[in-house]
Parts: structure tokens; C-alpha cells; sequence
């Protein structure tokens, strides 16, 4: 799995004046991965800073009420900025830095990716703009405000779909005229190679140390993982320390919005078809002559219509399964995990608790279910209380 | 050889380019011989994609003029095909890979080889990645017109030495779009692009005004323009024609003197 490729899948698909740049990215990302100090750097920011390692909570009360597997959620929801972004961003940043770049942009989708950005960027001291979907800045105004008083300018995208695929455009337009002092910080497992590669191995954090906990504290490994997928970071930072692992089955959720049937999801494993956009070749939703598609989801973070390259491969493969997770199941696991273990999810990792909740009580009690609580979800309040007709007064 | 070879034989070759489809496809067929008739020596046809990353405003506003005419890559065809009964100039398509790829390589390939399609550029298909085309577009006896950037440095050599049709040089970092500088030390990209390749050198990105054109013209052997072409069609709309040959043949004068 080197060059950049994953099966057929990963590649470089971008323009030519991006090309050196991306050849310098991944060059500069295996000196300074191979550099001791950089290696400690990073590793007392994750723990100083980002509040590492997570919990691996045992979730009792929603283990009993499903009455089969054991159930444990890894908490990337206590991170600081309250999701897994800030194990990636905090790489790339301070990657970017080392670098000698003094400006990094961002895409988001929820906000997330963006707030999580901004504050690495506060703390390391470079400037930072962020690009978002007009759409996702009114569905997540608090997160739009949140960057902006942690000092990074939004830029609200009116292109295309007005939503996440249309701010990836738009950062890689801007980079494109500022290589010379800007480092784009995606946020996904997605984009040209190396960016897959480098998402990943920052989140893979949580695999490493959330198979060292099951050792730890059940003496084995669990019997799934489940994660959600938007472009795939979280996931593949949940799934990476266990693919060698064949017994650890490996599950991703996708968004089935309002059913997989329909054309409002962002399912794109379930019914995208293979193509090249966004610098890689991967699975993507597209309608007729390869136009890609809008797509629809609940939740900001996952309404991406495609996936990161390496998911793709591990589908093909076999090592890993995905599911749709409609709008419906992601917001009643969104209430459950709430009133069960007093855990507010993010509507996306809600997508992963709505499976667990499918197959736990088919499970033995003997099987263990690891969740990755990628985020928390103070940020979806507004809309699951829209979602379910509820007025929220000012 | 191919017809792009021909484009290169009038003096300095100015190369419009412009989206398929916009305003629609009839005013494609009609745009394009207008530009023929006011001296243009080749012309880059777009395909339109709903996500023109490489491109600014004025060509994405473009694209999504096209897309909601449901402008499709059979329509890009059939409209090739009209154009063709009246012209052979050389044409290259502009086109983002996914749609390509979607179409099916070989059988894109082919359609381009029956309509007399001689290049196509995708700015999304680097060096790295040219093997996804490079041997069914041969067999078709399509070029790949490849892009050199500002910022290809020692790249130039493996691309330029691989090289078909023309080179086009990219003028400026950034996306598509009107510039009123260029910035760009032009004259040691080409120096350096020259040592290894005799093929034509093309220069496009930000070209506006007839002052530039004469300037580039004065060191490469095209001048390719896309935002300012498209931005005229924008204005006129269904009743471009005029305007475009105007500017069109403006620009081809400029770029001789
Ligand atoms: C909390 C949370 N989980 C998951 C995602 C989806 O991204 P990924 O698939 O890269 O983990 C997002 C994206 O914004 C998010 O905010």
C-alpha cells in the first residue's frame, strides 16, 4: 500500500502546479515522522493539549437495556474542541509549521474539522481561513462563530451544492494560488496522496490505543468496531490497528439520510460507483455522464458524496463492511445514548451507535462492540430539536 | 501527425476556449465556427462538470450555465460532430477526468477519433497519473496536450520529453481567470521547456488583452484564452457571435505584433 494507492484506489489526480507541493508534503511528512523530536512535540500536545489518551468507557446501563454484547465507547468526544479532528489537525499543523508555512486553510463541514483547525492554528500561531458550505454555515452558525473567536476568517462557499464537496473546491483553489506559504489541512482520509495516508496515521491514535485498553482491561480484543463515515478519518483511525486483527470484525455507517432508495443520502459505498474527483479515485454518488451528485444527510459531517480511498479498498477486499444509517435511527440514537449513559453523541457518531444498537442484541454477551464516539454533540442540539419540531426561543 | 500541427503554421496561434453548452449546445456548433471564421488556429472545447476545481468564477459560473441546460458528454459530442461537417479545424477537448473515466476510456476514445477530436487536456490527470489514458488515446491517435506550471520546476523535463500536441503553459499559480499582470518569469519556464522538446509552446491562465496576447506571442507559439472568451458569452449570451469575432480576431493580430 505505498505510492499512494490502495487496490486501485488513492492516486493524485490534481492539477500540475499542485504536484511538487503534494511531492514536498509527503516528503517533509516522513522526515519529521522519523524525527524524534517532532514525534515527542506532537505526542505531548496530544496529551497536554488535546486531553489524550480517551476514555474507553464501558457503557453498563446501554449494555444491559440491549442485552447482548458488551458495549464500549471510545470517547474521542473529550478531546478538546470535543471530536477526533484535533488528533489529525494538530499533525498537520504543527507538520505545517516545521514546514516553515505561515498560513493553513481548512474545509468543514459541521464546523468541526474547522474549529478544530482554528484552535491549532491560534495555539501554533499561524493564520488560518476556513472554507464552508453557505448551507453548513447556517445549519452550524455557533461553530462559524466558535472559529472566528478563535481568530480564523470563514469563508461561506456559494458554489455548487453550497456543502462540504463545494469548500473542498474551494480550498484546493485557494492553495493553488498560495502554495508558497499556505499548507491546505484537510480533514478527512480523502484528497490526492499523500493526504489519505497522513489523516490516517494521525488518527490512528485511536486504534493504538484503544486495542492496548481491551488488553488491559478485558484481556481481549473486541469482537467489532463501529464507526462512522463521512470521508473516513475517524474510521480509519478506529479500524487501522486492528485490520491485522482478522477475528475484530470492522464496521463503517454510512449516511442513509432519508433511505438509500431515495435520493436524499451521502451513501456513497452503498450506491456510488467508482470514479476520480477530489485528487483520488475512490467510490463517489454521481448521477449520469459522471457529474457528481448532490447528496443529503441529517448530519453536516457526513453529506460528502464519496469516500476516502482506503475504505473503498477495504470493502473490496472484504476486511471491513459498511451500512446505510438513516436520518430517523442516527436522531433516535442520538436520544438513547442521551438518556441511557447521559452522553450527548454527535449526530454523526449517533450513525454508529444506531448500528451497535441493531446488532449488540443479536450479539453474545461474551462479544465485546467498541463505538467510536468520534464527537460530542452540543453542536447538533439545535437541529435534533428542529429535526423533531421543537421551537427553541432565543 | 495531427491537425494540431497545422494550428502552428499561421504566424503565432491564438486558441480560444470556451464551455460546451453555454448558453446551449446550438450556440456551441455556432460559437465555434464564428471563432474559426475571425482567425483562430485551434479551439478547446469544455465538457462541462459540476465541480471545475481548477477553474475560477467565470468558467465554473459557465459550467453551471451548461449543467442546467443538461448539457451532456453525448450532447458535447453530437454538437462536435455538426461542427465538423463544416470545419476541420483542430479541436481539443477540456475535461476534467470523471467524466471520462465515467463515459468509459475506450469508448470515449473512440467517439473522439470518429469526430476528429485531436487533443484533450484534463487538469486533473498530472504526469503521475497519465497512464489511466496514455495507450488508448494513442490508439486513437489522440493527444494529451500536457500542462507545465510555474511551479514544475525539474518536472519539466520528464513531462515536456513525453510530451504530444503542444505544451500549455500555465501562467500563473491560481485557478483560471482574468489578470491584469503576469507575473511569471515566462521567459525561463520556456527556455527550460525548450531544451527538451521542440513541440509547440503554448502560454494560457489570466490572457485577457490584446497588450498581453503581444507579449506572449512574442515568446511562445500560442496565446490561449478562456475566462475573457467565456466572460463575452456571458454577457451576450445568445448573441455572441458578433462580439466574439471581434475580440477573436483583435487577439490574433496581437499576438503577431
Ligand atoms: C464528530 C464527527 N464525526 C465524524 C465526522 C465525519 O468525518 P470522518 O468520516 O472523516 O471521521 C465528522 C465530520 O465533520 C464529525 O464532526
Amino acid at each position: 500500500m505505498n505510492n499512494g494507492r490502495y487496490g486501485e484506489y488513492g492516486g493524485q489526480y490534481i492539477s500540475e502546479t499542485l504536484m511538487n507541493e503534494l511531492l514536498y508534503l509527503e516528503e517533509q511528512y516522513h522526515h519529521y515522522m522519523n524525527d524524534p523530536d517532532f514525534v515527542e512535540e506532537l505526542n505531548t500536545l496530544l496529551k497536554e493539549y488535546a486531553g489524550r489518551p480517551s476514555l474507553l468507557y464501558y457503557a453498563k446501563r446501554m449494555t444491559e437495556d440491549l442485552g447482548g454484547a458488551k458495549i464500549y465507547l471510545k470517547r474521542e468526544d473529550l478531546n478538546h474542541t470535543g471530536a477526533h479532528k484535533i488528533n489529525n489537525v494538530l499533525g498537520q499543523v504543527l507538520l505545517a509549521k516545521k514546514m516553515g508555512k505561515t498560513r493553513v486553510i481548512a474545509e468543514t463541514g459541521a464546523g468541526q474539522h474547522g474549529v478544530a483547525t482554528a484552535t491549532a492554528a491560534a495555539l501554533l500561531d499561524m493564520e488560518c481561513e476556513v472554507f464552508m458550505g453557505e448551507v453548513d454555515t447556517k445549519r452550524q452558525a455557533l461553530n462559524v462563530y466558535r472559529m472566528e473567536l478563535l481568530g480564523a476568517k470563514v469563508h461561506s462557499v456559494k458554489s455548487g451544492t453550497k456543502t462540504l464537496k463545494d469548500a473542498v473546491n474551494d480550498a484546493f483553489r485557494d492553495w493553488i494560488a498560495r502554495v508558497h506559504d499556505t499548507n491546505y489541512v484537510i480533514g478527512s482520509t480523502m484528497g490526492p496522496h499523500p493526504f489519505p495516508m497522513i489523516v490516517r496515521d494521525f488518527q490512528a491514535v485511536i486504534s493504538a490505543e484503544a486495542r492496548q485498553q481491551f488488553l488491559e482491561i478485558e484481556g481481549k480484543l473486541p469482537t467489532a468496531v463501529i464507526a462512522c463515515v463521512g470521508g473516513g478519518s475517524n474510521a480509519m483511525g478506529a479500524f487501522y490497528n486492528f485490520i491485522e486483527d482478522d477475528e475484530v470484525k470492522l464496521i463503517g455507517c454510512e449516511a442513509g439520510g432519508k433511505g438509500v432508495d431515495t435520493p436524499y443520502n451521502a451513501a456513497a459505498l452503498t450506491n456510488g460507483k467508482i470514479g476520480i474527483f477530489h485528487g483520488m479515485k475512490s467510490i463517489f454518488n454521481q448521477g449520469d455522464y459522471g457529474q457528481i451528485a448532490p447528496v443529503y444527510s441529517v448530519s453536516a459531517g457526513l453529506d460528502y458524496p464519496g469516500v476516502g480511498p482506503e475504505h473503498a479498498y477495504l470493502r473490496d477486499t472484504g476486511r471491513a463492511e459498511y451500512v446505510p444509517i438513516n436520518d430517523e435511527e442516527a436522531v433516535e440514537a442520538f436520544e438513547y445514548l442521551s438518556r441511557m449513559e447521559g452522553i450527548i453523541p454527535a449526530i454523526e457518531s449517533a450513525h454508529a451507535v444506531a448500528h451497535a444498537m441493531k446488532i449488540a442484541p443479536t450479539m453474545d454477551k461474551d462479544d465485546i462492540i467498541m463505538i467510536c464516539l468520534s464527537g460530542r454533540g452540543d453542536k447538533d442540539v439545535r437541529s435534533i430539536a428542529e429535526y423533531r419540531g421543537v421551537e427553541l426561543n432565543e | 501527425m495531427s491537425k494540431i500541427a497545422n494550428a502552428f503554421k499561421n504566424g503565432k496561434a491564438f486558441i480560444p476556449f470556451f464551455t460546451a453548452g453555454d448558453p446551449n449546445i446550438e450556440k456551441t456548433v455556432e460559437y465555434a465556427l464564428a471563432m474559426e471564421e475571425a482567425g483562430c488556429d485551434l479551439i478547446e472545447i469544455g465538457i462541462p462538470f459540476s465541480d471545475p476545481m481548477a477553474e475560477g468564477v467565470v468558467i465554473q459560473d459557465a459550467n453551471v450555465r451548461a449543467l442546467k441546460q443538461n448539457t451532456t458528454t453525448d450532447d458535447v459530442f453530437d454538437a462536435i460532430k455538426a461542427i465538423r461537417e463544416k470545419s476541420d479545424i483542430p479541436i481539443v477537448f477540456l475535461t476534467y477526468i470523471n467524466p471520462v473515466f465515467f463515459y468509459g476510456y475506450e469508448r470515449f476514445f473512440k467517439k473522439c477519433n470518429d469526430l476528429g477530436i485531436d487533443g484533450i487536456i484534463s487538469p486533473d490527470l498530472p504526469y503521475e497519473e497519465k497512464g489511466e489514458i496514455a495507450d488508448i488515446a494513442r490508439k486513437y491517435d489522440v493527444d494529451i496536450i500536457s500542462l507545465i506550471a510555474p511551479t514544475s520546476k525539474e518536472r519539466i523535463q520528464k513531462i515536456a520529453s513525453e510530451a504530444t500536441g503542444y505544451i500549455y503553459v500555465v501562467s500563473s499559480l491560481g485557478v483560471t481567470g482574468m489578470r491584469s499582470e503576469i507575473k511569471t518569469d515566462l521567459n525561463a519556464i520556456i527556455k527550460d521547456i525548450r531544451d527538451v522538446t521542440d513541440l509547440p509552446l503554448a502560454v494560457g491562465f489570466g490572457i485577457n488583452t490584446p497588450k498581453q496576447a503581444s507579449e506572449i506571442g512574442g515568446i511562445a507559439d500560442g496565446v490561449i484564452v478562456g475566462s475573457a472568451i467565456v466572460k463575452i458569452i456571458e454577457e451576450h449570451g445568445e448573441n455572441a457571435a458578433e462580439p466574439l469575432k471581434e475580440y477573436v480576431s483583435s487577439m490574433k493580430k496581437a499576438c503577431n505584433e
